[in-house]
Order: structure tokens, then sequence, then C-alpha cells
């Protein structure tokens, strides 16, 4: 399965240093098109949260631009953690993006429940976070960020948090949700396996000073399931994105 | 016995040996009632002064009510306006520290000096119970998740609405923790002022009947009062307790029970 789309944003040498003096970005530079799923993949401090960040707007780069060609759409961001309202039930952290955005309450709460539906949680609308496992909270997490229908997720290690099954879980859940739903995702991981089972393109970042130091192509096809998981095709991705991070991270020592 | 039964049992358990002892020892030893009365005659007492007493819990209650609703708009409004304005937190939170640490008894005097006492007595109320509220706010309003506050900007929140749909109710728990420890203290500030004022013998709140009744030596009286007075302060903090529980027991961590 190809993008051939254009290109929803481009990172233009984008570097971003902390009021710290810590250089989180340096030279960035990174096209996403249309309909794509992409993983940053790298080490811890390696920058690419960072870079999620500049691309959702809520940190400005210090130079360079990122740029958007078929201007801003409506963005998703999923956190590392759930980052739930623990006082408001699970439909009420779904329809927060709308209830900021005035939207009429009744048209919020058939987005919401929708949103719930994909990710198999409808049932729990009337829960609370803290009834909620682990990875139902991240499904939540996930419906809030669907709930706008945003043309671009941005992900930052969203599953990095839960045991290994409920993970492969939601990575294949995550796969259906993109292919049913067709937005471009961005996800952020330390996990070679997990960009490689996700991602049509892997962009492997160096630490300090961070920047792409290569660019994978992932072409197995979808649907992805576990006999893939399991292929050699699989173990030999592995091997090469593998590889590629630790020349990058050679690099940078 | 269950757990619950021994929490409740044990405090009447204990409650009851000191009824006894004391009543033992006021027998044993014969000591005169402006000594120490026997807890009969207090019960006695507080039957028989109750109107007159009853009258001046009214009192004094009404005062520490005022004094804790003023504390609760005041520490919360004030704490909300820091969190909105570095510069307004700057300039006014060491003045509201000052307030707090200096003790109540010394500035009651003063305020008793300048104001009507019935307003002087409220202002007292108000001051002890102010900080708690004030600092518990401040620090439930600036402990937000800052994932959360990073989403409400994702979703261009406005000012109101990251103030009413994120940090007014992530600082519930903290709030409400002030206000239980402010309806205490508004009791105290009223019952310290009026003591202090009860040398100039206008008021008619519970402890100026304490103080009246140490100068009459009506010692079984002012055991009475203090009786009403601490069962007042009981039900007052059982009460805000309650509250909190209703607000947060949905989801807080400390109304919640943990399952063993």
């Amino acid at each position: 399965m190809s993008s051939s789309g254009s290109n929803i944003v481009s990172l233009r040498n984008v570097g971003k240093t902390f009021e710290s003096g810590t250089v989180a970005l340096d030279g960035l530079s990174l096209d996403v098109s249309d309909g794509e799923f992409v993983s940053l993949l790298g080490p811890s401090g390696c920058g690419k949260s960072t870079a999620l960040r500049l691309i959702a707007g809520l940190n400005t780069p210090s130079a360079g631009a990122v740029e958007w060609p078929g201007g801003r759409g409506k963005i998703g961001f999923v956190f590392q953690e759930p980052t739930l309202m623990p006082w408001a039930d699970v439909a009420a952290n779904v329809r927060l993006p709308l209830k900021l955005a005035h939207a009429d309450p009744a048209k919020a709460q058939a987005a919401a429940m929708q949103a719930l539906t994909q990710v198999g949680l409808a049932d729990f609308a009337q829960s609370y976070p803290r009834e909620l496992s682990g990875g139902m909270k991240m499904r939540t997490s996930i419906a809030r960020a669907l709930v706008t229908e945003p043309q671009l997720l941005l992900m930052d290690e969203p599953f990095a948090a839960l045991d290994e099954i409920t993970r492969f879980k939601l990575n294949n859940d995550l796969l259906t949700l993109w292919q049913s739903l067709r937005r471009t995702v961005i996800f952020v991981t330390h996990s070679v396996f997990e960009s490689v089972y996700l991602s049509q393109r892997i962009v492997v970042m160096t630490p300090r000073p961070s920047r792409v130091f290569a660019d994978i192509g992932i072409p197995a096809p979808y649907p992805r399931d576990e006999r893939f998981r399991t292929s050699a095709d699989f173990a030999g991705y592995c091997r090469t994105v593998s590889e590629a991070l630790g020349k990058a991270m050679g690099g940078a020592s | 016995m269950s757990e619950r039964a021994l929490r409740v049992g044990l405090p009447i358990l204990v409650l009851a040996l000191v009824l006894l002892v004391w009543d033992l020892v006021v027998r044993a030893f014969a000591i005169p009632p402006y000594v120490l009365p026997g807890p009969g005659l207090v019960l006695s007492t507080l039957i028989s002064d109750g109107g007159l007493l009853w009258h001046s819990l009214l009192v004094t209650l009404t005062t520490a009510f005022e004094g804790f609703l003023l504390a609760a708009v005041g520490g919360i409004g004030l704490a909300v306006l820091f969190s909105q304005s570095r510069l307004i937190e700057y300039s006014l939170y060491p003045y509201a520290v000052i307030l707090q640490v200096t003790p109540i008894v010394a500035i009651a005097p003063l305020l008793l000096i300048y104001l009507p006492q019935p307003l002087a007595v409220l202002a007292c109320a108000w001051i002890v119970a102010f900080f708690p509220v004030l600092a518990n706010t401040t620090l439930g309003l600036s402990s937000v998740d800052h994932n959360l506050v990073a989403l409400f900007e994702l979703y261009k929140a406005s000012r109101w609405q990251l103030l009413w749909n994120l940090k007014l109710p992530s600082a519930l728990p903290q709030m409400l923790a002030g206000l239980r420890i402010a309806g205490g203290l508004s009791l105290i500030g009223a019952v310290v002022a009026e003591i202090a004022a009860g040398s100039a013998g206008a008021g008619s709140g519970l402890a100026y009947r304490i103080a009246e009744s140490g100068y009459r030596l009506n010692i079984p009286r002012m055991f009475a009062a203090l009786l009403l007075l601490s069962a007042a302060g009981v039900v007052i903090f059982f009460a805000l307790s309650a509250l909190s529980h209703l607000a947060l027991r949905r989801w807080h961590e400390s109304a919640l029970k943990r399952e063993t």
C-alpha cells in the first residue's frame, strides 16, 4: 500500500533549544505525506517527543519551520500516559475536545460514542478512569484524540507503559483503525519491533544532536497480523532497523 | 468484631471509663462543684441552663459559619486570582502569610477597638479560617497535570475554560481539605475573639458564657458550655468531611476504599 498523497506536514531544519540550554533538536528535516503511518524511532532523550510537540504546536521551534502545505488541519494527540481527567467519566473525557470547541452537546455525545465504539469501549462510557485497566485508559485516550476527526494523529510512545499482551492487542486495533479511517499517523516509539509492525516508514533519529539518521521503508502489505509478527520478513526488517539504530547511537558517542 | 464496630465501640468504651473514673474521683474525695463538678452535675446543668446555652451556641455558630463562608469565598477567590496573575500573587501572598502567622489572640483586642464587636468577632473568625483555604487551593491549582494543560492548549481552550474545566476540578481535593481545616478554625477564631471581648461584657456567644461563668465561679456551666463547644466543633468537622467524601467519592484516591 503506497502513500502517494501530497505532504501534510514538513519540518525544515527544525532546531529546538530549551531555556535550560539543552539542545533537543538540531537541523531536523522530515516530510510526512497524507495518509501515511510514520514512526519516529530513537533512544530516550533523542528529541522525538519534542519533534512531536513542535508539530502539535505545543512548543515553538527555535530555528527552522514547521510547514503545512495544505493548511494546518485538526490534530489529535495521544500522550505517553492516558492523561484523562479523573473526575470525569469516560464519555465526558472523550467529549472534551468538542466541548472546548463549543460544539452542540448532543452532537458531541454522539461523536464521543462513535469514537468509543471505534476503540471498543462503548460499554464503558459511564465508567470513571480509575475503574479501567491501563489498556482501556489508553483506548479512551485514543478515542478522545479521534473524536474531532483529525487529519493527523500524533502518538507519543502511547503503549510504552503497557504489558506486552495488551500492547500487541492495541497495535492490531490501531492498525485496523488506521486502515478504516485513513488518517495520517506519526508514532513515536523506542521499540524496533513495534515500529516495524506498525509503520510504512521508519525515521531513525540520532541522539544529541538530534536529526534524521535513516529513513527506512517497510513495504510489507497491510493488513498485518500475528503471522507477519512471526514471519521471516518481519525479522529481516527488524534486523535492518536495529542495525541503523545501532549506528545512529554509535555515531553520537 | 468487625473493623467498623471497633472504630465506633472503642471510643465509646474509653468515654464510659473516663466518665466513671471522673465520677468516682469526685465522689471519693468529696471535691466541691466549684472546683470540679461531677459528670452528672455537668449534664444536669446542660439541661437546666439549656435555653441560655443554646442561644449562646447559636450566636457563636452563626459567627463561625459566616466567618467560614467569607473564608471560603475569600480564600478560593484569592487563590484563583493568584493562579491568573503572578504579579498579584507576588504582591499579596506575603501579607496573607503575615496575617496567618500573627497570633489571632494578639490581633483580636485591636480589632475590638476599631470595629463594632460582632464585626470584630467575625473578622477574627475570617482571618484564622481563610489562610488554609488559600494555601491549599493555591497548591491544588498549581499541581495540575502538565499533559492535561497541554491538551487544553492543543484544543485552544480559553483561560476561562482552562480554569473552569481543568484547574478548579483538579484542585477540588486540596480545596476541600482546606475547607475542612477552615471549618474548625473559624469556630476557634470566633471563640478567641469572644473571649478577648469578654471583659468588655457586651457579647452573648458561648465563649462569652464560659468567661462569664468563670468570673462567677459557675464551674458546672463552664463545663457544660465547653461540652457544647467541642460538640459543635466535632459536628462541623464531620459535616465537612462528609461533604468532601460526597464530592470526591467517584474519583479521588482519598475517598476510595482500598480493596484488600
